[in-house]
C-alpha cells in the first residue's frame, strides 16, 4: 500500500453521532485507528479542529473534540487520523513565550523550532530512579518557609475558594521563590486552565513588573476557551517542564490553575461516555488521572534540574471532602490552606496553618539548610496558635475570668501571631532568618519561657530567645 | 480437515478502551491467563471470555494499540517467580524488579519490557539438607541458601509434588535454572526441580492448618502493642483521611514490627514516598538481628501513576511472596498501602467492562474480593513432613473519600479485619502524633493476647492497661462538660482525672516516629512508661485528700521527668523508671506547703 493509499482510508467522512464533547465515526470495518491517536477534524467550513480517539474498534472510534463540537454535523464533516498520539514540540525557546491551551504559540512570535518533539502523556518516574526532594526553597512567606517549607521537586496545592487572594500568593511564590545560596537557572511555567483573562493578564503583569518575563512559559487555556482543550493543556505544560528540567538543567516551578476547572472537564466527558461516575459525578478514575499531573513533580538521580508543582483548587463551598481537593491531598505532598476567616480578618497571605501541611519538610529544615531552631520554633508556634485558637473557642462560650495568666497571654499570642507573623505584605520578601526571629519575637512574650515552651529543648532556648541570646551573635546563617 | 500446528495462538485486537482490550480469535484461551497484547507485546490478563472474544485488562499503558494488531497467549496464569533473590528488591506490580527497568529503559518507565523477576545469572551457595533416597512431599526443606546476613532462604519441594529424591545437587554455588533435584513420585514420573519456581498470584498457596492467633506482632509502638495490639497472623485496617499519617504509621510497622520477613506494597501511592523508603531501610538498624532494615524486606512499588491494572495485581504479588516466606517457616508481616486504591483499581476495569455497578460504581464483588486477600493472613502449620509455624499478618492502610469512614472500603474492610486503628483528623491537626483514635480503635485479639502480655511482661500488665483505658474514656466525658462550662466547674477529683489523662496522651500515648530513640519502645518500657504514670496518679488522688491542691501536684518537678520518659535509652529504662517511681513514692504532702 503506498502511503497515498494509506493516507486516505484514514479520513473518514462517516460520522455517525456528535454528542457533547464527543464524535462518534464509523469506520466501515476498516480499522487501522490507534488509542489514543490524535484525529484532525474538517467542518463544512473548512476549519480544522483536534480531538483524540478515546474508545476504538475496527468498525467505530470515539473521539474526544477538544475545540468543542458546535458546527459539527453528521453528513460532511471528515476525521482525518494522523498516525500518532499527541506530542509537543519543545524547545528551551520557549522560554518568554505564550502558548495557547493547544500548545500552539500566540504571542506573534511565531512557531517555535522544537529540540525534541515529546509524547505529551509522558512515562512514569521510574521510584528508584527518583532522588528524595530534601532543598528548601525560600519563598519570602513567614507562613510557608516555617511552617509549611516548600521543598525543590515537592509537589504542593494552595486550596482556596472563590474570592481568595490564590492568585496574588501564587505570584508571589513565583516571584520571591529560590534557593539559599545557590544561583541556578529557575524557569517557571504558568498553566492557566479555566481561569477568566483578566487572572491571566494579572499574572502577566506580575510577572512583566519583576522582569521575569523571560523565564516564564505561559500556557493559557482561558474561561472561554474551550472545556475539553483542558484536559491537554497540563500535559502540555509538564511535557515542556520536563525538557526544561531534565535537557536544560532549570529549576522549573510549575502553576496549575484551576485544577478544579481541569476537574470538570473530566467529569463532562465521562458524563457525555456514559460512564458510571463515582462521587458527585466525577469519574471513578480522576485519582488516576489526577495522578498522572501530580506525580511528574520530582527529582531525578543524576539529573540537575527539578519540577515543583503549585496546582491551585478553588475548593467548591470552601469544602475539603469535595472530591477535587480530598484527591489531590491523597497525592500531593501536603497543601497550603487559604482560609477564609483570616481574609475576612483583612490578613494576607490568610493561610492558615493549621489544616495545612508540608509532607517533605521534616528532612528539609534544621542546620545546614535553614537553621538549627527552626524544627522547634515551628512545632511549638504551631502548638500555640493551636491552643490559643481552641482558647478562642473556649472564650466565646464562658469568658475569659476562668483562664489562667498562661491561657490569658496564650490567647494574646494567637492574636500577635496572625498579626505578626502570618501578615505580611504583597511585596515583603521576608528571609527564613527573618521568620524565625519574628516567631522567636512572638514567643518572646511568655514570662517563663521553660515552662511554657515545652516543645522547645531548654539549650536551644539558651540559643535563641531573644532576651536570653548572646547580641554577637549572627543568626542570620543556616550554619548555626 | 485443518488443524493449526502452532502452538502459539494468535488473537487478534478488536477493541481499545483505556487498560481494558477485547481480542477475537480467541477461543480456547483460559480466564486468567497472561496474554501479551500488541507488537510491543505489552502484559495483559484475560479477564472475561465471551465466544471467541477475550476481555484483557492490560498492565502498560495502551496508548498507539490499534484494533488488528496481535494478541499472543501464554497459557499460563498470571504468575511470580518464587526463588533465593526477592530480599531487598523492589518490584513493580508485577513482579519486575525496578532497577533493572531503570538499566533497561532509563529514568522513565517505558512499556514492553519483559524482566525476569528473579536475577537468573547470580549464583547462590547452596548447602543441600536431604540426600538421594529421601522421601519427600511438598514444602520439604531440600536445602538452605544464606541470602542476606539475616533471612536464609530455605529452598522447599514445591506444593503439589511428592515422591523420592533421586537427585539433590551437591554443595556448590548455582543460579536459579540450575537442577536442583529430581524427585521420582509414586507413578514414576520424574520431576526435575530447579531453584525457583513459579507460582500463580491469584491462587492461594496451601498450608497444613490454621494456628490460633495467640502471640502478639510486637511493633515498638504504644498505641499499637499497648491500647490495640495485633496478633501475629492477625489482620489490621489504618483508615485516615490526607495527612492524618496513614504512611508513617505504616512504615513504623515496617521498621519494627518482629516479623521475620517484611513484604511492603506500595499500591497507588506517592513516588516519593516510596523512595524515603528506598533511602531510609538500607540505613536503618533492625532492634531485632543488628543487621540493616532492608535485609529482610521486600517492597512492591506500584505508585499512583503506574498503570492502573498491575495496581489491582500489586497486591496479589505481595501477598503471594509472603505465602512464599510463610511456608519457609517465617513470621511474615505484609503491609498494603492503600487497599482503597487497589479497591479504585478494581472499580476503574469493572466500569470499563459496563459490569453493574454497586456501592458508590465499586464492583459488586468488592466484599468479597477485599475478604479473600485478607484470609490469606493467618498462623499456620506449614506443609511438609516437618510442619513449621509461622505466619502472615496483614496490615491494609484505607484512604476513605472525605476522611468518612461510612464508604464501601472501609466499612468492607471492617467487617473482615479483627484490628481497627482508627486515624483522626482531630488528633492529627493537633499534631497528636501517631493520630491515632484511642478510644474509637479497637483489637478483638486483647483476650487471646492477655496471657502472653502477663507471662511474658507483667502480670498486672493487663490490669494496668484497663485502668488507662478507663481514665481515657472518663477524660473524654469530662472534656465533652469542660467544652460547655469550661474547667473550673469540675470538681478537683475530675481535673485529677484530666490531667492524668493529659499525661497518658501527651507522655504515652504521643511518640516521635522521627525521633532516634522514641521512634522504638520495647514493651518492658512500655509497661514500665504506664506504671510510672498511674502510679502517680495514685499519689495525686492521696496527696489531694490529704490537702494538696491539684495545680500544684501537676505542676511539680516530676511532671517533667514523667514527659521525658520516653526519651530514655533503652539500657538505663529500667534503673531511672524505677528510680522515678521510688521518688514518686515519696514524694510528701510537706512538699506541697501543708501540714499533714
Amino acid at each position: 500500500m503506498t502511503v497515498q493509499e494509506k493516507y486516505e482510508t484514514r479520513e473518514f467522512k462517516t460520522v455517525i453521532e456528535v454528542s457533547g464533547p464527543l464524535m462518534f465515526v464509523d469506520l466501515q470495518g476498516m480499522g487501522g485507528v490507534s488509542y489514543g491517536e490524535i484525529a484532525e477534524i474538517i467542518t463544512t467550513t473548512g476549519e480544522k479542529r483536534r480531538g483524540q480517539v478515546l474508545d476504538v474498534s475496527k468498525n467505530l472510534a470515539i473521539i474526544q473534540c477538544f475545540e468543542g463540537t458546535s458546527g459539527l454535523e453528521t453528513k460532511d464533516t471528515i476525521c482525518r487520523f494522523l498516525g500518532e498520539t499527541m506530542k509537543i514540540g519543545v524547545s528551551a525557546e520557549m522560554l518568554g513565550r505564550v502558548f495557547n491551551g493547544r500548545g500552539e504559540a500566540i504571542d506573534g512570535g511565531g512557531d517555535i523550532v522544537p529540540e525534541r518533539i515529546l509524547d505529551i502523556t509522558g512515562s512514569p518516574i521510574n521510584p528508584s530512579a527518583r532522588q528524595y526532594p530534601k532543598e528548601f526553597i525560600e519563598t519570602g512567606i513567614s507562613t510557608i518557609d516555617t511552617l509549611l517549607t516548600l521543598v525543590r521537586g515537592q509537589k504542593l496545592p494552595l486550596f482556596s475558594g472563590s474570592g481568595l487572594p490564590h492568585n496574588m500568593l501564587a505570584a508571589q511564590i513565583a516571584r520571591q521563590a529560590k534557593v539559599l545560596g545557590a544561583k541556578e537557572d529557575f524557569a517557571v511555567i504558568f498553566c492557566a486552565m479555566g481561569i477568566t483573562a483578566d487572572e491571566a493578564r494579572f499574572f502577566r503583569d506580575d510577572f512583566e513588573q519583576t522582569g521575569a518575563l523571560d523565564k516564564v512559559v505561559l500556557f493559557l487555556n482561558l474561561a472561554d476557551d474551550p472545556a475539553i482543550e483542558r484536559l491537554l493543556t497540563p500535559r502540555l505544560a509538564l511535557t515542556a517542564a520536563e525538557h526544561l528540567a531534565y535537557d536544560h538543567d532549570y529549576h522549573v516551578l510549575v502553576i496549575l490553575t484551576d485544577i478544579t476547572a481541569y476537574a470538570e472537564s473530566l467529569r463532562e466527558v465521562a458524563a457525555a461516555r456514559s460512564e458510571v461516575p463515582s462521587r458527585r459525578g466525577y469519574p471513578g478514575y480522576m485519582y488516576s488521572d489526577f495522578s498522572t499531573i501530580y506525580e511528574r513533580a520530582g527529582r531525578i538521580h543524576g539529573r540537575k534540574g527539578s519540577i515543583t508543582q503549585i496546582p491551585i483548587l478553588t475548593l467548591p463551598n470552601y469544602d475539603i471532602t469535595h472530591p477535587v481537593p480530598d484527591l489531590t491531598g491523597y497525592i500531593t505532598e501536603g497543601q497550603v490552606y487559604v482560609d477564609i476567616g483570616l481574609n475576612r480578618k483583612g490578613l494576607y497571605p490568610p493561610i492558615n496553618p493549621l489544616p495545612s501541611l508540608s509532607r517533605l519538610m521534616k528532612d528539609t529544615i534544621g542546620k545546614g539548610s535553614t537553621r538549627s531552631d527552626h524544627k522547634y520554633v515551628q512545632d511549638q508556634l504551631y502548638a500555640l496558635y493551636a491552643t490559643g485558637k481552641d482558647l478562642r473557642d473556649l472564650v466565646a462560650v464562658v469568658g475569659d475570668e476562668s483562664l489562667s495568666d498562661i491561657d490569658k497571654k496564650t490567647l494574646e499570642f494567637a492574636e500577635l501571631f496572625e498579626q505578626k507573623f502570618i501578615n505580611q505584605d504583597y511585596y515583603e520578601d521576608r528571609s527564613i532568618f527573618e521568620s524565625l526571629d519574628v516567631g522567636w519575637e512572638l514567643l518572646g512574650i511568655f514570662d517563663d519561657p521553660y515552662r511554657v515552651l515545652k516543645r522547645i529543648p531548654s539549650e536551644v532556648i539558651d540559643k535563641f530567645h531573644p532576651t536570653k541570646r548572646d547580641k554577637k551573635t549572627d543568626f542570620n546563617t543556616i550554619n548555626i | 480437515m485443518m488443524t493449526t500446528t502452532n502452538t502459539e495462538q494468535i488473537g487478534l485486537i478488536y477493541r481499545i478502551s483505556g487498560p481494558v482490550v477485547q481480542a477475537s480469535n480467541m477461543l480456547g484461551s483460559k480466564l486468567y491467563d497472561v496474554a501479551r497484547v500488541g507488537e510491543e507485546k505489552l502484559v495483559g490478563e484475560i479477564i472475561r471470555l465471551t465466544g471467541d472474544l477475550a476481555t484483557i485488562q492490560v498492565y502498560e499503558n495502551t496508548e498507539g494499540l490499534t484494533p488488528g494488531e496481535p494478541v499472543h497467549l501464554t497459557n499460563a496464569p498470571l504468575s511470580v517467580e518464587l526463588g533465593p533473590g526477592l530480599m531487598r528488591q523492589i518490584f513493580d506490580g508485577i513482579q519486575r524488579p525496578l532497577p533493572v527497568i531503570r538499566e533497561v529503559s532509563g529514568d522513565f518507565i517505558a512499556r514492553g519490557i519483559e524482566i525476569s523477576g528473579l536475577d537468573h545469572k547470580k549464583l547462590w551457595d547452596f548447602a543441600p539438607s536431604l540426600k538421594v533416597g529421601d522421601k519427600v512431599v511438598g514444602g520439604d526443606i531440600l536445602g538452605e541458601i544464606p541470602e542476606t546476613p539475616t533471612v536464609d532462604f530455605k529452598l522447599m519441594v514445591p506444593p503439589n509434588i511428592q515422591g523420592k529424591l533421586e537427585f539433590i545437587a551437591q554443595r556448590g554455588d548455582y543460579t536459579v535454572d540450575d537442577l536442583s533435584a529430581t524427585v521420582v513420585t509414586p507413578t514414576g514420573d520424574k520431576v526435575d526441580l530447579q531453584f525457583y519456581h513459579k507460582w500463580p498470584v491469584r491462587q492461594p498457596r496451601p498450608y497444613h492448618q490454621r494456628l490460633p492467633s495467640n502471640i502478639p506482632l510486637i511493633t515498638g509502638q504504644r498505641i499499637f502493642d499497648t491500647i490495640a495490639p495485633i496478633a501475629k497472623g492477625g489482620t489490621g485496617a489504618i483508615p485516615g483521611g490526607f495527612g492524618t499519617g496513614k504512611t508513617v504509621s505504616q512504615h513504623q510497622l515496617a521498621k519494627w514490627s518482629d516479623a521475620k520477613i517484611v513484604v511492603y506494597v506500595g499500591c497507588g501511592e506517592r513516588g516519593n514516598e516510596m523512595t524515603d523508603v528506598l533511602r531510609e531501610f538500607p540505613k536503618l538498624v533492625d532492634p531485632y538481628t543488628g543487621g540493616p532494615l532492608m535485609d529482610r524486606t521486600v517492597l512492591i512499588a506500584n505508585t499512583s501513576n503506574m498503570p492502573v491494572a498491575a495496581r489491582e495485581a500489586s497486591v496479589y504479588t505481595g501477598i503471594t511472596l509472603a505465602e512464599f516466606f510463610r511456608d519457609m517457616g517465617y513470621d511474615v508481616a505484609m503491609m498494603a498501602d492503600s487497599t482503597s486504591r487497589w479497591a479504585e483499581a478494581m472499580r476503574e476495569i469493572s466500569g470499563r467492562l459496563e459490569e453493574m455497578p454497586g456501592e458508590e460504581s465499586f464492583p459488586a464483588y468488592l466484599a468479597s474480593r477485599i475478604a479473600e486477600y485478607y484470609e490469606r493472613s493467618g498462623r499456620v502449620l506449614t506443609i511438609g513432613s516437618k510442619p513449621r509455624e509461622a505466619s502472615i499478618t496483614v496490615v491494609g492502610a484505607v484512604s476513605p473519600p472525605g476522611g468518612d469512614f461510612s464508604e464501601p472500603v472501609t466499612q468492607n474492610t471492617l467487617r473482615i479485619v479483627k484490628v481497627f486503628w482508627a486515624l483522626s483528623k482531630d488528633l492529627a491537626s493537633r499534631r497528636h502524633f501517631p493520630a491515632i483514635d484511642y478510644l474509637l480503635s479497637y483489637t478483638l485479639y486483647w483476650s487471646a493476647l492477655e496471657d502472653y502480655y502477663s507471662e511474658n511482661v507483667s502480670p498486672e500488665f493487663p490490669e494496668l492497661r484497663a485502668e488507662a483505658l478507663a481514665l481515657l474514656q472518663k477524660d473524654k466525658e469530662l472534656q465533652d462538660i469542660v467544652a460547655l462550662v469550661g474547667p473550673d466547674a469540675l470538681p478537683p477529683s475530675e481535673k485529677i482525672i484530666l490531667e492524668t489523662a493529659r499525661m497518658l496522651k501527651e507522655d504515652f500515648l504521643q511518640q516521635n516516629a522521627f525521633h532516634e530513640i522514641d521512634s522504638f519502645c520495647s514493651l518492658e518500657k512500655q509497661y514500665l512508661m504506664l506504671k510510672t504514670i498511674l502510679r502517680f496518679y495514685e499519689k495525686a488522688q492521696d496527696l489531694y485528700k490529704r490537702g494538696a491542691i491539684v495545680s500544684d501536684i501537676f505542676e511539680h518537678e516530676l511532671v517533667v521527668r514523667i514527659a521525658r520518659m520516653k526519651y530514655i535509652e533503652r539500657s538505663e529504662i529500667e534503673t531511672s523508671l524505677n528510680e522515678l517511681m521510688k521518688e514518686i513514692d515519696g514524694l510528701t504532702i510537706q512538699a506541697f506547703g501543708v501540714e499533714d
